[in-house]
């Protein structure tokens, strides 16, 4: 969907990107992780042309982005910013209908498309012909996505999309961004700096630093095949958790039954198999219950393990990982 | 005080006329300049935001404009532009720059980074971020300029009136130059009154919300346009030639008003500055002008003096004046003093001035000159018998007497002098007369009478026209009243004179002022 090919940026004698290439697939997330001046802003910022780089190209559906107007790419691809960036003149309702209103969309069809997504983001109709700095934060990043995603763009571009907001709301965003359908059929390239952003939001990161990447894979291949010890070094933090984070449950091989009975009371909830073994603990965690029923659509069956057992599964399964 | 307030109405209410013409003058004199200035300012503004490398030069430029005083900028449009309402409207246009020019280029530069990101970021053109985004959202800013910029051009659209653009200057430089504070308030309130009105009336818009400014900026121009339009309706009627006339003029009996009821000469009159009327004449932006009779500037540009022949220009023969306690403390001076006496005709000291006015030469130097021409000079003694102090006013010609006479003192008797020169108008130089401040000053005869006198007008009428009654008059009054004494008169008559240029008056045949009347009702 998006190819990138030996793309540079240089500010003076100074390589900001230094012939990176890499590729994504359609409908999948792509994380750009890295600290602050490793490159991986401008890189974002070189796929929609805020930045022209110094050499490289850029695929997007195969189309060479240097062949559009920058304008007309522009208007094709969603953007997110770390200051969510929104008009301090314009309402909500507003701030949502740019780009339709640059697209010349009819009036109903607008109105329709952002009642839409309001709804999608659970804010109220109450807050249509409100101005931004009456919002909050979580608000305003939350009308930010929505401006980006008004024009279904097959493409969206977020730079550290979340990174003003505090612990609390961002783990709330976190969830409904995981949650949210319209981003499921997007290809999206988020800029974040947070290695737990990273590995819980990402199908596939890219660790940059000096201008260039340094490792790309999925977080467990990061995570268990590190390619050296920079890689190996920025992920040391935290480990067990990101680890708990890049492991999925239908990686795990089935668990024995164990000898315990299934008692009157029980509870028990039901769950996907794709998600991460992280939202398991939260299971466990947070709704207090005994058992889960593990539903995987991909191979048709169902499962059920309780705690300890889910437990050792990941245990097992990281054993293997080391050893290979 | 509550007198003074009354007569302050009565006058307004006299002048009711003038002064709805001056007010509307000075309201379109105002938005014409401000107008002009936000057409160039705001794309300048705009532009040096995108031209970074354009911005030091353009601040700087239209900052040191802002520092030129301003009847400084106004001189110079004159040879650019001439007279009137161009070259007025040129410098306060160049005023009104700066705070707009700065204010777009703050007020846009200030727009938050990422608002203009995110503009970019979703496919707007350069000049939908600028419509939409930028300039609304600097227009707090840029409205803040204007409204500086307003401010100041209200004040300083009452110096248009020395170009003869018209306006409220008017009324107050007349006030100024005749001593009356009616006239100046007439002028000065009105024009206080505009710049409040309109610095609250655009705080009004300031405050009005993002919505309700998007109509503001398309009606705001409009607006503007009708009241730019205001300085045209006066103005209207033409003469064959064209006068241009002092404040001060303007409003005396021995000027304007003397040559309206008296000659009944209809012209078309300008209001304008003295320091620029003469050149104004020359360059023909103006016909006939009124002037003083020695002035150097008559000889500078080839005019003439048109003979007052109904006699309305009381005589203003000089003379030096002197404290009678003076006289007696320095014995000698009456002497020296009348040593001058009947030694310099209005052709000489025309002469004279037109040294120091034109030439540029140093008053001490002229009367160097003149005192060794005339075989009258003498090397100083350096005594130190007492010391004479000279007062005189503040123009070139009392200069060069205040000179002459002080090497007049040094040469003849063991006298020092000290010269006050500078002591503003009749009034500041007559009081330090009385006060014991100085001991003399060259002073005119119908300056005595009309302005430190002022008898009836039947007694002004009476004496005017001859210059040995008024002499007599002034001799006499001044001794009993101030016990100061007139000496023998220097010989030349600087009054007040219409004049035009040589050629015109040959050509047209007119030598009298009812040579002038008559060629103009024909």
């Amino acid at each position: 969907m998006i190819k990138v090919q030996k793309l540079s940026k240089h500010f003076g004698k100074v390589k900001a990107v230094d012939e990176i290439s890499f590729e994504v697939k359609e409908h999948e997330n792509l994380i750009l992780l890295g600290t602050s001046g490793c490159g991986k802003t401008t890189t974002l910022k070189m796929i929609n042309r805020l930045i022209e780089p110094s050499a490289g190209n850029i695929f997007i559906d195969s189309k060479n982005i240097f062949e559009q107007s920058p304008e007309t790419l522009r208007r094709g691809i969603g953007y997110v910013l770390q200051n969510n960036g929104l008009f301090p003149h314009y309402t909500v309702a507003e701030n949502i209908a740019i780009v339709p209103q640059l697209l010349k969309w009819d009036k109903k069809r607008t109105e329709k498309r952002v009642a839409e997504l309001l709804e999608k983001l659970h804010l109220t109709k109450d807050y249509l012909n409100v101005y931004p700095n009456e919002l909050s934060g979580g608000q305003q990043q939350r009308i930010g996505l929505a401006r980006a995603l008004v024009a279904d763009p097959a493409v969206l571009l977020m730079d550290e999309p979340f990174g003003a907001l505090d612990n609390v709301t961002r783990s709330k965003i976190h969830a409904e961004f995981k949650a949210l359908d319209e981003l499921k059929r997007k290809t999206i390239i988020m800029v974040t700096h947070d290695v737990q952003e990273a590995f819980e939001l990402g199908d596939h990161i890219c660790l940059m630093d000096q201008g260039k990447i340094i490792q790309d894979g999925t977080p467990a291949d990061l995570l268990f095949n590190p390619k050296n010890s920079f890689v190996k070094e920025f992920l040391q933090e935290q480990k067990l958790q990101l680890e708990f984070k890049a492991i999925k449950l239908n990686q795990l091989s089935r668990p024995l039954k164990g000898e315990a009975e299934k008692g009157v009371g029980q509870k028990v909830n039901n769950i996907s198999a794709d998600v991460s073994f992280w939202s398991v603990l939260e299971h466990f965690k947070f709704d207090g219950v005994d058992e889960l029923n593990v539903i995987d659509k991909e191979n048709n069956e169902t499962w059920s393990a309780n705690f300890e057992e889910l437990m050792s599964a990941f245990y097992q399964y990281k054993k293997q990982q080391f050893h290979e | 005080m509550n007198e003074q307030q009354q007569t302050l109405w009565e006058f307004m209410q006299q002048q009711s006329d003038k002064l709805l013409t001056q007010t509307l003058q000075h309201i379109g004199l105002t938005f014409v300049s401000l107008f002009i200035a936000v057409l160039i300012g705001l794309p300048l503004g705009i532009f040096i935001t995108r031209k970074k490398n354009f911005s030091g030069p353009v601040l700087g430029i239209a900052s040191i404009l802002q520092t030129v005083p301003s009847i400084a900028l106004l001189g110079f449009m004159i040879p650019l532009l001439g007279i009137g309402a161009k070259p007025a409207i040129v410098a306060l246009l160049l005023y009104a720059l700066l705070p707009i020019i700065r204010n777009t280029y703050t007020g846009i530069t200030g727009v938050d980074a990422a608002v203009k990101e995110a503009a970019t970021a979703m496919g707007m053109s350069k000049w939908q971020i600028l419509f939409k985004v930028e300039l609304p959202l600097a227009m707090p800013v840029i409205f803040a300029g204007i409204r500086t910029a307003t401010v100041i051009t209200v004040g300083v659209a009452t110096l248009a009136s020395y170009i003869a653009a018209g306006g409220l200057g008017e009324f107050i430089f007349g006030g100024i130059s005749l001593n009356n504070t009616n006239m100046i308030l007439a002028g000065a309130i009105p024009a206080a009154l505009l710049a409040i009105i309109f610095d609250f009336l655009l705080s009004r818009l300031h405050k009005l919300n993002i919505k309700k400014l998007r109509t503001v900026t398309i009606d705001l121009p409009l607006l503007l346009l009708v009241l730019s339009s205001l300085y045209f309706i006066p103005s209207a009627y033409g003469t064959k030639l064209k006068a241009g006339f002092t404040p001060e003029f303007m409003g005396r009996q021995d000027g304007n008003l003397g040559l309206i009821s008296k000659y009944g000469l209809k012209i078309q009159t300008l209001v304008i500055n003295d320091a620029v009327m003469y050149k104004a004449a020359y360059e023909k932006q103006l016909d006939v002008i009124s002037g003083y009779s020695t002035d150097g500037r008559l000889k500078a540009y080839d005019l003439v003096v048109l003979d007052d022949d109904k006699k309305i220009f009381p005589p203003y023969y000089a003379a030096p004046i002197v404290r009678e306690n003076s006289l007696k403390k320095f014995a000698l001076l009456e002497k020296i003093l009348n040593l001058l006496a009947g030694k310099i005709n209005d052709s000489t000291m025309t002469a004279l001035n037109y040294k120091t006015d034109y030439l540029h030469q140093s008053p001490e130097r002229v009367a160097k000159d003149f005192l060794v021409a005339n075989k009258l000079w003498k090397p100083a003694r350096n005594g130190n018998d007492g010391i004479v102090r000279i007062g005189s006013k503040i123009f070139g010609e009392q200069y060069i007497l205040a000179s002459i006479y002080s090497m007049l003192i040094k040469g003849y008797t063991n006298y020092d002098t000290s010269t006050k020169t500078g002591l503003g108008g009749t009034k500041i130089c007559f009081d330090a007369l009385t006060n014991d401040q100085i001991d003399f000053y060259p002073e005119y005869t119908g300056t005595g009478l009309l302005a430190i006198l002022q008898p009836s007008p039947k007694t002004i009428d009476s004496l005017t026209h001859s210059k040995d009654e008024t002499y007599n008059y002034v001799q006499k009054e001044f001794e009993k009243k101030y016990k100061i004494k007139w000496l023998k008169p220097i010989g030349f008559n600087n009054a007040y004179a219409l004049m035009m240029r040589k050629k015109q008056a040959k050509g047209l045949n007119i030598k009298t002022i009812s040579n002038l009347k008559r060629y103009l009702d024909r």
